[in-house]
């Protein structure tokens, strides 16, 4: 190869993101629509839920019926391109640990598919430290970000109601949708035991809220990403009305390499590698934002070493990397007997459940620090890969229309069995906040490299007993309100400590944030409370990078709001000529 | 109103694309039986590694003739035509399992191993292949593997590949469209979600609270 060389950009941006997904979107976004020239790097190619969604395909449009690939691990219908592991971009993990990454490469990343769970931290969320004595406390409260996030309600829209909970603060919402006939029998299930179930806050427009997006109609399947844009993708919601403005150019199958910096230290831009064109690429710009998700953050930040930032860049704290934590998970599900034989009609509802319930305890009464929220769900879904499987473990347990029957079988019997168990799963999910350790981290591999020559990331991450406990507590929880419904645990009722309580390895949950933190001490942390390096004034993370921890609640709606705040701080100190 | 000017009237009502309009336009098209794997092109939105690895798949053949015949057999054994809907061959089941085992080759193993474990026992038993025994033969041979808590233990890979086969058959018919109409799921199409039924909620003796009636988003349909 004796003509490689790189191409330099002409154009001198004010800004360079890297990442197109919640943080990079919402930045887009605003520093477009108050007039700054933005280029947006993207690893991905070009993904538009009105053109790419697989919305309304019935199951045999797939000849893999919606089963998972690895190229969609989450199924054949699933709007996220690549996830855990994508061909020629390897991670390795420290011996003994385990973390497992999800990375969507394409416009939007994974906002494309997500749960739209749309929580807003509480004020207890920003003092852990303060409360429990682990981890530490946030550089801000909820009242830095509280004007931040009711913008953001306003602007994205989501559902739920105003229950005045302390830490569950009360917000701008739509109305949600009706509860569906096995959320109402997990509702009074849950209720007997003391926990609290309220709708659902989700970011799916029940009602119209501009011209630009239309309605929800109801098709169940926002995790296939919506043609009319009825729920928040990035790709839609933010990175398309900020490209209308004329302001920002996208750059996709930009696989970003290093941030450059000057001999002062500070950035200058982004150096990259096409995918397409298999090139070299420079692009320059007064200010770079980071939005690659939390670990693909930090990874770019590790591998930006220079004279001035000998520890990879805006490293002098050594955290970048490091308080790699994701949300706790632990699952359960089974049968609800009385839905057995049950009338047929359509409960698709809303791309997720209508109920969930916040956490409701108190720690301080407790064997573990932290709490956790659950989500359910059950009752008739489309039917897909997977349907219809282990009969021999249904049909001989339970009375079919009455009879007594033999485990197994074929035949009309066989097909009787079908329609009778259909519609009657159930089950419930525990998702939580774990405690952000200096010890769990990821670090550049010193020997491995993907296929475009950039050094991978090397994980070293474990749970700790506080994890552990909180998963036992979430499982005896369900077993109780499965108890109380009357339904049947058919799996993950018999965890133990063998196996963590089925406790899901770190990482899976897919809200992996903590590794460029926010502190008013630039020794024990990499970035201030605007989201910007505390070693380089022109960089900012606006990412789950950021955070210092990550709350029993779903992080988007936060890196939102954060990436919001910091774009806003950003115009503030552009015109002040601070930056 | 019916179905259709009623998805018409929410396309036009709150929409500004033509998804809905389309969606009306698939319902009034007449249905067909057919459930042949999409081609490319038709199915879900593919990125390009998915559309080679797809094309790579397509142009491989894993099953001889005589291991799809006796697929196809099993297949409306298992799933046959009642008062109510088709049978597996009607719903092109093997079709469907010829193209899982080469998605997911760790099927590749247990099939082809346990249609030779069946053809030989069938060889022990009755002479003959599968697919060359009576239908009492074959019914009499399926009899010792499906019912996994009676089988003999001798017949325990019987079993296994039976559980096997039924759950292949199973999803693969289940997910046809013919099989999607037989288990009666009702979604998949543009609405206005009510909540429950007003005779469900009567039947399992539930109702909404007043909370949830004035919070809730409801339409008048």
């Amino acid at each position: 190869m004796g003509d490689l060389q790189i191409k330099k950009q002409p154009t001198n941006y004010d800004v360079v993101i890297v990442g197109s997904g919640a943080g990079g979107g919402m930045a887009a976004y605003v520093l477009a629509n108050a007039g700054l020239k933005v280029c947006l790097l993207e690893a991905g190619p070009i993904f538009d839920p009105a053109k790419n969604s697989s919305q309304l395909k019935n199951p045999w449009d797939s000849p893999r019926r919606g089963a998972s690939t690895k190229h969609r691990p989450f199924g054949d219908f699933d709007a996220s391109y690549w996830g855990w592991e994508i061909d020629g971009e390897p991670y390795t993990k420290e011996e003994g640990t385990q973390w497992d990454w999800w990375r969507a490469r394409m416009l939007g990343g994974r906002t494309n598919h997500w749960g739209r769970i749309s929580l807003r931290f509480g004020p207890k969320d920003f003092k852990r430290k303060s409360i429990d004595g682990l981890g530490d406390d946030w550089p801000i409260g909820y009242e830095d970000i509280k004007p931040y996030y009711d913008k953001i309600d306003q602007l994205i829209g989501v559902f739920g109601t105003n229950e005045g909970l302390e830490n569950d603060p009360d917000g701008y919402f739509l109305p949600p949708p009706r509860p569906r006939l096995h959320e109402l029998m997990i509702k009074n299930g849950a209720t007997s035991s003391g926990v609290k179930v309220i709708p659902s806050r989700l970011s799916i427009l029940t009602k119209k809220i501009n011209d630009s997006r239309g309605a929800c109609f109801f098709c169940a399947q926002c995790n296939r990403s919506c043609q009319v844009y009825g729920d928040f993708s990035s790709s839609s919601v933010l990175v398309k009305p900020a490209i209308a403005t004329g302001n920002v150019e996208v750059v996709p199958n930009a696989m970003a390499r290093e941030v450059m910096t000057d001999k002062e230290g500070k950035a200058t831009g982004v150096a990259y590698i096409n995918k397409i064109d298999n090139l070299e690429y420079q692009v320059n710009g007064k200010v770079v934002i980071l939005a690659a998700s939390a670990c693909e953050t930090s990874r770019i930040m590790l591998n930006s070493k220079s004279a001035r930032h000998p520890n990879g860049l805006a490293n002098s704290s050594d955290v970048v990397g490091r308080y790699l934590h994701d949300s706790t998970g632990a699952d359960l599900g089974g049968v609800l007997p009385t839905l057995m034989g049950r009338k047929r009609y359509n409960e698709d509802g809303v791309g997720g459940m209508h109920i969930y319930s916040p956490w409701w305890l108190d720690n301080k009464k407790l064997d573990f620090p932290r709490g956790y929220h659950i989500e359910y769900w059950g009752g008739m879904s489309q039917p897909s890969y997977g349907f219809g499987m282990g009969m021999q473990d249904m049909n001989g347990k339970y009375l079919v229309n009455g009879k007594q029957k033999e485990a197994g079988g074929y035949g009309a019997s066989l097909k009787e069995d079908q329609r009778f168990f259909y519609g009657a799963s159930v089950g419930m999910a525990g998702r939580g906040e774990a405690i952000a350790y200096r010890t769990n981290y990821c670090e550049i591999d010193p020997n491995v490299v993907d296929k475009y020559g950039i050094p991978v990331l090397k994980f070293n991450v474990k749970w700790s007993d506080h994890e552990i406990k909180q998963a036992k507590h979430m499982k005896e929880t369900f077993k109780e309100i499965m108890h109380n419904m009357g339904a049947i645990v058919t799996w993950g009722g018999d965890d133990g400590p063998e196996n963590n309580y089925g406790l899901h390895s770190p990482g899976k949950i897919i809200h992996e944030a903590g590794t460029a933190r926010m502190g008013n001490d630039p020794k024990n942390s990499a970035l201030n409370k605007w989201n910007q390096a505390h070693d380089c004034k022109n960089l900012f993370v606006v990412d789950g990078a950021a955070f210092v921890s990550q709350a029993d609640k779903n992080i988007t709606w936060t890196i939102l709001a954060l990436s919001m705040r910091a774009s806003e701080y950003i115009i503030d100190q552009l015109k002040k000529q601070n930056i | 109103m019916d179905r259709r000017k009623s998805l018409k009237a929410i396309a036009l009502g709150t929409l500004s694309t033509g998804i809905l309009l389309d969606a009306c336009k698939e319902a009034d098209k007449k249905t067909t039986a057919d459930t042949a794997p999409a081609a490319i092109g038709l199915g879900p939105d593919r990125m390009e590694e998915e559309k080679a690895y797809l094309v790579k798949l397509n142009a491989e053949k894993f099953f001889n003739d005589h291991e799809l015949a006796t697929i196809t057999i099993l297949g409306d054994i298992i799933i046959p035509k009642d008062e109510v809907s088709g049978s597996a061959s009607d719903a092109k089941v093997t079709d469907f399992i010829e193209f899982i085992v080469k998605d997911m080759p760790e099927h590749q193993i247990p099939m082809r191993g346990g249609l030779r474990w069946l053809d030989l026992q069938c060889l022990k038993q009755f002479e003959k292949a599968f697919i060359d025994c009576s239908e009492t033969q074959r019914i009499a041979m399926v009899d010792q593997i499906a019912y996994p808590a009676k089988a003999k233990p001798e017949m325990a890979q019987g079993v296994s590949f039976f559980n096997l086969v039924r759950d292949l058959v199973c999803t693969g018919f289940y997910t046809s469209e013919i099989g999607v109409k037989d288990i009666g799921y009702q979604g998949n199409k543009p609405n206005q979600y009510n909540g429950i039924p007003d005779d469900v909620l009567k039947q399992y003796k539930l109702a909404y609270t007043e909370k949830e009636l004035k919070e809730c988003i409801s339409f008048n349909v």
